[in-house]
């Protein structure tokens, strides 16, 4: 039934846009934008087919879309960082916000652990986003590809540890009762969880919320190595609060893009409508694709795009 | 002890209470954002920009953009919905706003139940967003 509904949400969206494509006013504009190289819709719709890809590469690549979205689009489009940024943080919290219901009625993404942590990543994000607009664009391109090339290195290193060992909760999450029940899917196995070391934790999600802020990033890549192996929530529980919790980081991150006017609806429809259907392509593809080869791709094209990014900011 | 196991596997009222609103706000924010597209892109409403003058100003700085087009910032947006392009702005809004109204929705929830220190970090949270959102905290051009 779910999976109907996806196919006819799909087709509408595709007939939506055949329509665009043959409107009277799509052919009318394309006239006249082709007398001064492209036509207007030639790069929105390049953006609607790249972040198809991007989509698809997300899911199994188990990155967020938001992560490839701004280094790629902002590296190779002609598109200007300030509204690369605002696009970006809204396609992180699309993604969020069409996985947040279901995580949460599942029981997987825990709202008594995010509550906390998003308070202090959002207001972090605000920060994040006011330091991003206020810097010269060629500084937050350099930090841009450094975080890139970063994320890469972390990637390739960071280890992911199913159900942690926690020995004992710590007195902060103990008072804020920060733990929980579910049951693994795969082993029908009842796992009990509590986390430790909050208040560090708590600590680098105020690092984490500027970077998301800053650079229009989603934060799932820092997200769950914090919320996983330092604060010792399961796998399962950690991927999906991440992924809820930018539904809260991202929010209050792209109210400070928005109105500082950096959201071009030309720019954000084709690429939310290009993420969300590449992610259900995506989701289809996780049962024949290879993971560990599709984990390098995005590695790589990660990097590539970490050092176009840097070699703009230097200005090479 | 096998119901009580059961029962913790549930989620709590508030969760569910959140994930109802937030999933009302994403599905309706995605389709009035879809349809004002269409009307966008379709010609059906004229847009501030028309529509082979959008790719001189994706390339210039946010402030460049807003100077050269003659667009205000903030929430003036809401005096141009007449306009095709700013009328997508009502569905973007419903998507970066449903998080406060989930935010605010679980308060009651959460004081019935004398979680008093969440019910103090949902407000403090709805404060945050509502001052991000407000516009109130400005911030310098490059």
């Amino acid at each position: 039934m779910q999976v109907n509904g996806k196919l006819w949400a799909m087709m509408l969206i595709g007939l939506f846009l055949l329509a665009v494509l043959v409107s009277p006013a799509f052919a009318e504009s394309s006239a006249e934008g082709a007398a001064s190289g492209h036509t207007w819709w030639f790069w929105p719709l390049v953006l609607f087919f790249v972040t198809f890809i991007m989509g698809i590469l997300a899911v199994l690549g188990g990155v967020g879309g938001g992560v490839l979205f701004v280094p790629i689009i902002s590296g190779f489009f002609p598109f200007h960082l300030d509204f690369v940024r605002g696009t970006g943080l809204l396609v992180a919290l699309c993604g969020a916000l069409a996985a947040g219901p279901g995580l949460l009625k599942m029981n997987l993404a825990s709202l008594r652990l995010a509550i906390p942590v998003a308070l202090i990543a959002s207001t972090c994000a605000i920060i994040g986003a006011m330091i991003g607009l206020a810097l010269p664009t060629n500084i937050v391109q350099i930090a841009l590809g450094a975080t890139i090339i970063g994320i890469c290195v972390l990637m390739l290193t960071a280890k992911k540890s199913t159900v942690p060992d926690v020995p004992q909760a710590d007195r902060l999450s103990s008072a804020l009762r920060i733990c929980g029940v579910y049951q693994e899917a795969s082993t029908g196995e009842i796992i009990d969880w509590k986390v430790h070391r909050t208040p560090l934790g708590l600590a680098l999600f105020v690092l984490i919320g500027i970077m998301a802020g800053m650079f229009g990033l989603g934060a799932g890549w820092a997200n769950v190595p914090v919320l996983n192996l330092l604060m010792g929530a399961p796998l399962k529980i950690s991927v999906a609060t991440s992924k809820f919790l930018l539904s809260i980081t991202d929010t209050s991150a792209a109210w400070i893009y928005l109105n500082k006017g950096c959201v071009i609806p030309m720019m954000v429809v084709p690429s939310l409508v290009g993420i969300m259907l590449g992610s259900f392509v995506g989701v289809r593809l996780l049962k024949i694709a290879k993971p560990t080869f599709i984990r390098w791709m995005v590695i790589s094209i990660l990097a590539f795009a970490g050092i176009k990014a840097l070699s703009k900011g230097l200005g090479f | 002890m096998e119901e009580k196991t059961q029962d913790l596997l549930k989620a709590t009222p508030e969760q569910l209470l959140y994930a109802k609103i937030l999933e009302w706000g994403m599905y309706s924010g995605l389709l009035i954002l879809l349809i004002t597209f269409g009307l966008y892109t379709l010609g059906i409403l004229d847009p501030y920009i028309p529509l082979d003058k959008i790719s001189r100003y994706w390339s210039y700085n946010v402030h460049e953009y807003l100077e050269h087009a003659g667009i205000k910032n903030g929430w003036a947006w809401l005096g141009m919905l007449k306009y095709g392009d700013f009328i997508n702005f009502i569905g973007i809004a419903i998507l970066a706003g449903v998080t406060m109204l989930c935010y605010a929705a679980i308060v009651p929830t959460l004081l019935r139940s004398k979680d008093t220190v969440y019910a103090i970090m949902a407000v403090l949270e709805v404060i945050i967003l509502g001052a991000a959102a407000s516009g109130l905290l400005a911030v310098g051009g490059h």
